[in-house]
């Protein structure tokens, strides 16, 4: 049943970048260029995923803490390191300045890449190589 | 600051967000798992020198339905762009972002979309931090340093 949910929440995911238009790395660029002609449609997205998403994550949330069950939340991303360190920061520092660049975040470069565009699965390889150097490097 | 008016379209942007939005809360909501989708690359990646567990089964399947999505006959949906320009710079943002994602432990997705939605301090500075570099690197590209060429 997990393996369903899962497999259509990623079909929802990627049909909402496409009708969104993040797919498209201009729009994105479009969005992040604040000091020239600023389209602000990314802000939308995300006002749009977040209004969604957020009662429904503070509900699942408040039902959790309700039932008082530290078991359920094992899984949970909440149950891990909610420090903010320095990997935090230069990681994502270093991630904007390869999101400025391409106009691709993960998301959307796996879905033009899957579309059959050469230039996102080059990136997709090179974001997979950039991921296995971090790994690499933490675990000196 | 100038509002590009001509390619602003809020509609298809706050409807497919929405459609992001129901994705990020479903998946919470039924599983308790974060639909960060570096995280579940990553994951993914690393999967060679792991056991196959129920949890890369559901990444697994999250990442096929992702990959599916552009095969679908899609009404309104816009044609995924193909970039033009150079490889090198390219591969160079991949390797960031591949870099950077996997050290803060999320992306646009997992941080923007999830971690704000469950009102994380830690996924507001990450999204800070990206949206900071990300305009600053497109201003950078687009409008000083063209002027500094010859």
């Amino acid at each position: 049943m997990r393996i369903v949910i899962a497999f259509v929440c990623g079909l929802l995911f990627g049909i909402g970048l496409l009708i969104s238009g993040m797919v498209d790395p201009d729009k994105v660029r479009g969005f992040l260029d604040i000091t020239g002609q600023w389209d602000p449609s990314l802000a939308l997205v995300m006002a749009g995923a977040i209004g969604v998403a957020m009662p429904c994550m503070q509900w699942a949330r408040r039902h959790d803490a309700q039932r008082n069950d530290t078991a359920a939340g094992k899984g949970d991303a909440d149950s891990e390191s909610r420090r903010i360190d320095r990997p935090l920061i230069i990681g994502s520092l270093v991630f904007g300045i390869g999101w400025g660049v391409s106009g691709y975040c993960p998301g959307p470069a796996l879905v033009a890449a899957s579309s059959g565009h050469a230039t996102a699965l080059w990136y997709v390889l090179a974001m997979a190589v950039g991921g296995w150097l971090a790994a690499l490097s933490r675990k000196r | 600051m100038n509002i590009d008016w001509q390619h602003f379209t809020p509609w298809t942007a706050l409807g497919g967000g929405m459609l992001i939005g129901l994705s990020a809360a479903l998946l919470y909501g039924l599983t308790r798992q974060v639909a960060g989708i570096s995280g579940i690359f990553h994951a993914l990646l690393a999967l060679p020198s792991r056991r196959l567990t129920a949890d890369s089964a559901w990444r697994l399947a999250f990442l096929a339905g992702l990959l599916l999505a552009p095969w679908l006959p899609l009404p309104i949906a816009a044609a995924a762009a193909n970039p033009q320009g150079a490889l090198a710079p390219l591969l160079v943002a991949g390797l960031l972002t591949g870099y950077g994602t996997w050290m803060a432990h999320g992306c646009t997705s997992g941080h923007g979309i999830c971690g704000l939605s469950r009102l994380s301090l830690r996924s507001l500075v990450a999204v800070l931090c990206f949206m900071f570099t990300g305009m600053l690197t497109v201003t950078l590209v687009r409008h000083v340093l063209p002027g500094m060429l010859p």
